[in-house]
């Protein structure tokens, strides 16, 4: 079968236009490095079916990270090459361009973003640029499909450019640069307002007020939305779900079957939170509380990714990481890992050295809440006052910064400069912030759901056959005496190795006070990533730095619910 | 030795690093320094001789400069900042 690889540089619009040409959806974002690995997909063209590669962006053919190599490297299967290129900054692009022309394989040149050069006042010569280059040329806009149709079309046309091979990299800039002078012409603009309050945003003072009040924003709109669709959406169609449940209830009768579907009965009713069945606990804790959250929170990263706001971000708190040993990509991890800590320790990839890889990964498991938890922590603790929820997260902010100034002094290694390309800031599309949101939701109910099936589950078997009490009653005294909290806590703990969401959501039948809820939540998000994160973690750092890991986490939780202990309870009784 | 330093003062008038301009500053660029990878990296983005750049934003306490260059901006370190030889505009 037929190979095509479509190869580019960095955020000129590569995925988009896969999803385009195949229909497979993968994760596209206005920012740099999105794709880390290549995707692959089927087309059928003229009536034959073909594989589409989709490689990382990559400047050059000279790799200089992990996954330039990956869209270097996969070159060799290619039997057409498309190359995608920036129309509005077809100078940079070229480069890519021509390198790829001497591989002497069949080329066609996608000039995406046509819009937006048209846009801007840049005039390119299409005609020219083909018969310079020697391989057919299409203008595209990927974004709304225009131009995809000629694309395909004109696949067949890509052709080997017979052009006179370049001695050295020099000469080739200086091509490139002959290129665009016969080829390209730009209107003159003047600096507006706009432009003004743009480049605001990536200054020192104006920068932090920006990020200060895109985050609030964020933070505003997860919760808008997380409430208005647990309010409007998921407490109606729970309060019509009672009436099935408790007549299963009544007919199944008390017994184990009764236990595991329905779990124990509260006052003779069935709580969703507290009853533990899986049809009851199982399905509300996913559905009813954590969902809704979910949901919200992928919504507004959408949001902010596709915006193209996270590189002047990333600018902007260079200076705060990088005295945690990171540099400003940091907050990329940070930001993914707050909706899952997964894909925020599996994007500390794009970071250039193994120390900063390291500090990442720690940082993000052992100090980020995922927004399950998150969720639960919102409804448990929300009742009591939102003091004590802004208490457990300036908690962990704290502990964030602290813990990687500590790291960034103990860990051996270089941490680099930070070098961005920054893209221009686009109105996010509301068809791909659509559909990315729903890629992650449903990425969530496929892989995240069953865990939390089966760690109910697990809980319910272990508590019948009276396990857990077993495992909890030497740990009960240390609960007390360190953390202040009675010893049935020590269940919740344990399963908090399962899910954390459910870890939470087993703490509600205890009856806390509200201090010793907020103990209990913060210990929960340091002492132990969650299986799936622990196991994300191994493969990512290898068994040496993974341990390293898991004895950062043991001890700062220790210490943490120690020091709050201190302050929220105090050691005389 | 003697005149490759009178030629060195004959141009400091003018001439600076990048990372020593101011925000706001406008700079062609003359010379690159730094290895052949970091320079690759540094031309793939626009960053070449020749090449009018201006100072976006720099941060405070040796942190990142931000360079527009044809219209695109790019986040540098200021070590790298530093290995960039510019000629401000009068």
């Amino acid at each position: 079968m037929k190979t095509i690889v479509l190869i580019g540089d960095p955020n000129v619009g590569k995925s988009v236009l896969f999803s385009r040409l195949t229909g497979v959806d993968v994760i596209a974002s206005n920012y740099p490095g999105t794709t880390v690995d290549y995707t692959k997909g089927r087309m059928n063209l003229h009536g034959e079916p073909v594989i589409i590669l989709d490689a990382p962006g990559t400047y050059s053919l000279e790799a200089t990270n992990k996954a330039e190599e990956v869209a270097v490297s996969l070159l060799d299967q290619a039997d057409v090459i498309v190359n995608v290129v920036d129309a509005t900054s077809l100078e940079r692009c070229l480069l890519l361009t021509v390198e790829l022309l001497e591989k002497r394989k069949p080329v066609i040149v996608a000039l995406n973003m046509w819009d937006e050069a048209q846009h801007l006042g840049i005039h390119i010569d299409v005609r020219e640029l083909e018969n310079i280059l020697q391989v057919p040329i299409v203008p595209t806009v990927a974004i709304s499909a225009q131009g995809i149709k000629e694309l395909v079309q004109r696949l067949d046309e890509a052709r080997i450019s017979e052009r006179p091979r370049l001695a050295g990299e020099d000469q080739v800039w200086m091509e490139v640069g002959h290129i665009v002078r016969k080829v390209q012409t730009v209107a003159h603009r003047h600096h507006t307002i706009r432009d003004r309050l743009v480049d605001a945003t990536v200054k020192s003072g104006t920068g932090w007020l920006a990020a200060m009040g895109v985050l609030f924003a964020l933070f505003w709109l997860v919760r808008l939305v997380g409430e208005g669709l647990i309010k409007y959406g998921v407490e109606p169609v729970f309060d019509l779900y009672r009436v099935p449940v408790a007549a299963l209830s009544g007919w199944l009768g008390p017994g184990l079957l009764h236990n595991i579907l329905v779990g124990t009965l509260i006052d003779g009713q069935v709580d969703y939170v507290q009853s533990m069945g899986i049809l009851t606990t199982g399905l509300f804790v996913p559905f009813g509380m954590v969902l809704p959250y979910i949901i919200a929170f992928y919504l507004a990263l959408a949001l902010l990714e596709d915006s193209g706001y996270l590189p002047r971000l990333a600018t902007v708190t260079d200076n705060v990481f990088h005295k945690l040993g990171l540099h400003g990509h940091g907050i990329i991890p940070v930001l993914l890992g707050l909706g899952c800590n997964v894909p925020g320790v599996l994007s500390a990839r794009t970071l250039e050295t193994r120390k900063q890889r390291f500090i990442a990964a720690t940082l993000v498991s052992v100090t980020v809440p995922c927004m399950a938890q998150s969720a639960m922590i919102f409804g448990v603790l929300g009742p009591h006052g939102a003091r004590y929820i802004l208490l457990v997260y300036g908690t962990l902010a704290t502990v964030f910064i602290l813990l990687g100034l500590v790291l960034n002094k103990t860990a051996h290694g270089e941490c680099p400069e930070l070098f961005l390309d920054i893209p221009p800031y686009r109105r996010p599309s509301l068809l791909a912030v659509t559909k990315k949101t729903w890629m992650r939701v449903r990425w969530f109910v496929t892989e995240a759901v069953p865990f939390l099936f089966l760690g109910i589950l697990t809980v319910g078997v272990l508590n019948a056959l009276g396990v857990i009490n077993y495992l909890a009653r030497p740990l009960a005294p240390f609960m007390q005496g360190w953390f202040g909290l009675p010893g049935t806590a020590v269940p919740a703990l344990l399963a908090g190795f399962l899910r954390k969401d459910l870890a939470v959501g087993m703490l509600v039948p205890l009856a806390l006070t509200p201090a010793q809820l907020t103990i209990a939540v913060t210990v929960m998000t340091l002492y132990f990533p969650c299986v799936a994160t622990f196991a994300i973690l191994l493969k990512e750092l290898g068994v040496k730095d993974m341990l390293k890991a898991v004895a950062v986490m043991i001890l700062t939780s220790l210490l943490v619910g120690g020091i709050l202990r201190t302050f929220l309870i105090g050691w005389i009784r | 030795m003697c005149l490759a330093q009178g030629k060195k003062v004959s141009h400091a008038m003018n001439e600076k690093t990048l990372s020593q301009l101011k925000q706001g500053d406008t700079a062609t660029i003359m010379v690159l320094h730094g290895g052949g990878g970091f320079q690759r990296r540094l031309r793939s983005v626009g960053l070449q001789v020749g090449k009018i750049v201006r100072v976006v934003a720099k941060h405070h306490f040796a942190g990142p400069v931000v360079v527009e260059v044809e219209r695109r901006q790019i986040t540098i370190g200021r070590g790298m900042a530093h290995k960039i030889v510019v000629e401000q505009e009068p």
